[in-house]
């Protein structure tokens, strides 16, 4: 219809000032491009190489990346690289799968339990600011100068952050789903297990991104004492030391690990969460 | 089974919601509630299926429920209420997994009532792929596979667009006229309840009375859209209704 009046109507001298309407609906949703994050580790690598090379910063300041890199190919050959990262990844395995899984069950006991609301919010709430570094030579005495204390302290540390991530999580389940789970005549633990754990399994998921971040910023701190071999050894000793070279190649494991654990829950989100929509 | 409403009273605290309801819900019939926003009439469906006490009277069932129901009062939400992260099939043997029914006697409860709400190919799909129409067929035969004596249906078809609606009540009334069955159900659209309703009762706005019960005796399968007997008794609710929902609509402004 509108073509046949635009074709009939002879352009007329009189005809009103004719323009597209211009576009203004873009942005504010961000996407993410894959290949941006690993330009941006590059460049900020390729400045501190240049910047060293050229004396522009310092050897005190920052060590050369290519030396790092040396460093770490040394540490790889000499087969020190896995008796380090072994212990490492018991303890964070140990200690995270230990404080995670309790503040999972804590939290949904908070959830659910008046009771259990009422006594425990106010506890987490004065454990989560202690720093729990604090608390290591008192951990060494209870829980001993093994492993004990080193599990004790991770699994401290990701506990906190888990119980209110899980309770925040179990609050936000949809009502309406609960009522509807009651009204076909569920069991209790039928209405838990099938509509509470998995419409809370988002927030608990993101939750433990966050709790096994700050298991590997513990695992520093575990390592402290009475540690040989461990990543967190490893650092400390080389901060003692001022050995720039060896503290930055430990910094970068922790960093790869970071990233691989953040990886894998991102994993486990496409595979658990893919009906959100 | 019939279910007798006896001097239901209610109030959320110092707000009266319901008062002396008294009423009979007989079985093979659908009993329509309109009512203006804010008249109780959720409520009431809540109280009549359990989910909340009734603070004065009584709600009683009269008779046995059918032999094999497993759930005698089965409501159908306005937002489905369908869990997201199950397969429509996985929806519906959710509520049969609770009386032990697994394997083939779950799949032929499902397959039946997929079936009978033309949902067969969709029985993988999950709730974010299927439109709110069909939704609202999942909920609806989710009810169905509990075989239940008393459906409670809250506006059911409130959260879908009107050509989606129209769908859906053909549905039921092919679904009531193949095998009758007993529903409570809750509206504020007076066409659906003159096209799904043996008797309408309306409510007077809150605290929510019983203003009358209008009877509808033309079949369910003999109603058409533009029938004049149905426009008249449209008409002659919506003016029993009209100054109750004025009034309940300036009544919100000073809450």
């Amino acid at each position: 219809m509108s073509d046949a009046t635009l074709t009939t109507t002879p352009p007329a001298a009189d005809t009103p000032p004719t323009r597209t309407i211009a576009f203004r609906g873009g942005g504010f949703a961000p996407r993410s491009q894959r290949w941006v994050g690993v330009a941006v580790f590059v460049v900020l690598i390729l400045i501190a190489e240049w910047g060293t090379q050229t004396g522009w910063i310092s050897a005190l300041t920052l060590p050369k990346p290519s030396d790092v890199f040396k460093t770490f190919g040394e540490l790889y050959n000499s087969g020190l690289l896995f008796k380090h990262l072994g212990p490492s990844l018991s303890r964070l395995a140990v200690g995270a799968a230990l404080g995670a899984s309790v503040g999972v069950s804590v939290g949904i006991l908070i959830g659910l339990f008046s009771y259990a609301r009422s006594g425990l919010v106010p506890l987490v709430a004065a454990l989560f600011p202690i720093p729990k570094i604090a608390l290591l030579p008192l951990f060494v005495i209870w829980f001993g100068i093994g492993e004990g204390s080193k599990y004790a302290l991770i699994a401290f540390g990701t506990f906190t952050p888990t119980v209110v991530a899980t309770y925040g999580a179990v609050d936000n389940v949809d009502r309406t789903l609960i009522r509807m789970g009651q009204s076909f005549g569920l069991s209790w633990w039928s209405i838990v297990r099938k509509i509470v754990l998995p419409g809370a399994m988002p927030g608990i998921l993101s939750g433990l991104r966050i709790s096994l971040a700050i298991a590997i910023i513990l695992l520093v701190a575990a390592e402290m004492l009475g540690a040989e071999y461990g990543i967190g050894a490893y650092i400390l000793q080389a901060g003692s030391l001022y050995d720039l070279e060896r503290l930055f190649a430990g910094v970068v494991i922790l960093s790869l690990l970071g990233v691989l654990v953040s990886t894998v829950i991102g994993m486990i989100e496409r595979r658990l969460l893919g009906w959100r929509t | 089974m019939d279910i007798r409403l006896e001097a239901i009273g209610h109030s959320y605290k110092e707000f009266e919601v319901l008062r002396d309801i008294t009423l009979n819900i007989p079985t093979g019939k659908i009993v329509c509630i309109v009512g203006p926003s804010g008249c109780g009439k959720s409520t009431l469906l809540r109280l009549i299926g359990g989910l909340e006490r009734p603070g004065a009277g009584q709600i009683l069932q009269v008779g046995a429920p059918p032999e094999n129901c497993l759930n005698p009062l089965t409501y159908v939400f306005q937002d489905f209420a369908l869990l997201p992260w199950r397969s429509v099939r996985g929806n519906i043997s959710l509520v049969l997994e609770d009386h032990r029914i697994r394997g083939a006697e779950a799949k032929r409860i499902i397959d039946d009532v997929l079936a009978r709400t033309k949902l067969s190919d969709f029985a993988d799909a999950l709730p974010k792929q299927l439109s709110g129409g069909m939704k609202q067929r999942v909920a609806i035969a989710r009810a169905l596979a509990v075989n239940p004596a008393v459906m409670l249906m809250d506006e059911p078809l409130s959260a879908l667009d009107s050509q989606t609606r129209e769908l859906l009540m053909d549905d039921l009334v092919s679904l009531w006229v193949r095998q009758p069955f007993t529903a409570v159900y809750v509206t504020h659209n007076l066409h659906e309840a003159v096209r799904l309703g043996h008797s309408i009762v309306v409510l007077s706005r809150r605290p929510g009375r019983i203003r009358e019960i209008v009877e509808i005796d033309t079949p369910l399968e003999a109603r058409q859209m533009g029938d004049p007997d149905l426009d008249l008794k449209q008409q002659y609710l919506w003016q029993l209704m009209r100054d109750e929902a004025r009034a309940a609509d300036a009544e919100l402004l000073n809450v």
